[in-house]
């Protein structure tokens, strides 16, 4: 039998990397210059068939099919942290989120490589690999314009400003925590979110950015427990428009 | 005939990468294991990204060859028990990639910065006089690239 735990812990990182995928691709053919719209399309299909390979491993435990799971769920059944669901806004914000977001994805997948859960373990070491070139592509433009143009500065200190909220938002403590830790199959969202904060510091000292002391931030958090913004429900209805015209279609 | 996995992976030869038609999918390193049992065939292999699209095509087209090859009942299991990295692609294959124009892919290596991946060998002139232009490409598996020496643009198989 597996556990609940488990399956809320697959479910949130599936449900992140699919929402936050979907975001990335409604940048296709609207990025600032060719190279990012290309960029932000291929992180889009990484993190989507990142999160049908998570949902595959989930209908394996017996929950419903992955095309079931991703087009048929309220919002109130999703399980991503809020950050993901916000509209792409401008440039500024997509990236400062990709950068706060991709940043804790690589650590939990990290630690997530020497799971007692072997499929998970397994497929994490394959991720790892993949989301070193989303972190890398996130750190190269936030220190480039981190310490450019007094309006890139200014724009980027305003979205990490109004970002880190709900970045803290996606270390949400989950019901499960002691379970997953005695069970060997994750350290917990405290260790992740330490760990995150250190490698957010290290990134952003090397820009001219300020990080403002931790504990002036309120999370905002809720998406863990599927209360979310009013921005999740559109986002999925249009998410699932073709799905449902026709849900046998093969396309 | 009798089938053995050695017939099988000569078959798969003419299985290519749907993206990068010169490359088989033995020479890629996507085959992970062959088992035979009378004429039912067991075929694992793995995706080289986790999001290829070009996955349900090669497993299609795999089935095909061995079905046109008399093997009864074809079984194809996809998983990450044997994950792919680009060192697994062969030296034919690493070869028949520079010869389409596509970068063979590097020694594999844990990158933490932007400079092992700045100088790319240019596959029509061998140069290393190479920049970076964007680590994401056309495909998820490319890097795009320019010659300085060529003064023209070229991509790159990722390392993974």
């Amino acid at each position: 039998m597996y556990s609940p735990a488990l399956k809320e812990l697959l479910y949130k990182i599936a449900d992140d990397q699919l929402i936050l995928g979907h975001r990335n691709s409604e940048w296709t053919g609207f990025g600032p210059l060719l190279e990012e719209d290309i960029a932000f399309s291929s992180m889009a299909q990484d993190k989507i068939g990142q999160s049908l390979a998570l949902y595959t491993i989930l209908h394996q435990m017996g929950e419903q099919p992955p095309d079931t799971v991703a087009f048929m769920r309220n919002a109130t059944l999703f399980h991503n942290c809020i950050l993901v669901e916000l509209p792409n806004g401008e440039y500024d914000f997509s990236l400062m989120r990709h950068f706060l977001y991709d940043t804790a994805l690589a650590i939990r997948i990290e630690m997530l490589c020497t799971s007692s859960f072997k499929p998970l373990a397994e497929l994490s070491i394959k991720i790892r690999g993949e989301l070193r070139y989303h972190t890398l592509h996130a750190n190269t433009w936030i220190k480039q314009l981190g310490s450019s143009t007094e309006e890139s500065i200014n724009r980027l200190q305003s979205a990490l400003e109004f970002s880190l909220p709900y970045a803290l938002g996606m270390f949400e403590v989950s019901p499960f925590e002691k379970e997953l830790l005695e069970e060997g199959i994750f350290t917990g969202e405290k260790i992740l979110e330490e760990r995150w904060r250190n490698k957010i510091e290290e990134v952003l000292r090397q820009t001219q950015l300020r990080l403002p002391s931790w504990n002036q931030v309120e999370p905002i958090s809720g998406g863990r427990v599927g209360k979310h913004s009013e921005y999740l429900q559109p986002l999925l209805d249009e998410m699932s428009e073709v799905f449902n015209i026709d849900p046998t279609a093969e396309w | 005939m009798k089938i053995t996995p050695e017939k099988i992976l000569e078959w798969l030869e003419s299985v290519k990468d749907p993206e990068i038609p010169v490359l088989s999918l033995v020479d890629l390193g996507v085959i992970t294991g062959i088992s035979v049992h009378e004429s039912e065939v067991k075929i694992e292999m793995t995706p080289t990204f986790v999001g290829c699209p070009a996955l349900d095509m090669m497993k299609q087209e795999i089935a095909e060859v061995l079905y046109k090859n008399g093997v009864e009942k074809v079984d194809i299991e996809v998983s990450f028990k044997k994950p792919w990295n680009s060192d697994l692609i062969s030296l034919k294959g690493k070869e028949a990639l520079k010869l389409f124009g596509l970068a063979p892919p590097g020694p594999r290596q844990l990158f933490a910065d932007l400079d092992v991946l700045e100088r790319a060998t240019c596959p029509r002139c061998n140069t290393s006089n190479t920049e970076l232009r964007n680590i994401f490409g056309a495909t998820l598996c490319r890097s795009i690239h320019f010659c300085n020496d060529c003064k023209e643009a070229f991509e790159q198989f990722k390392s993974l």
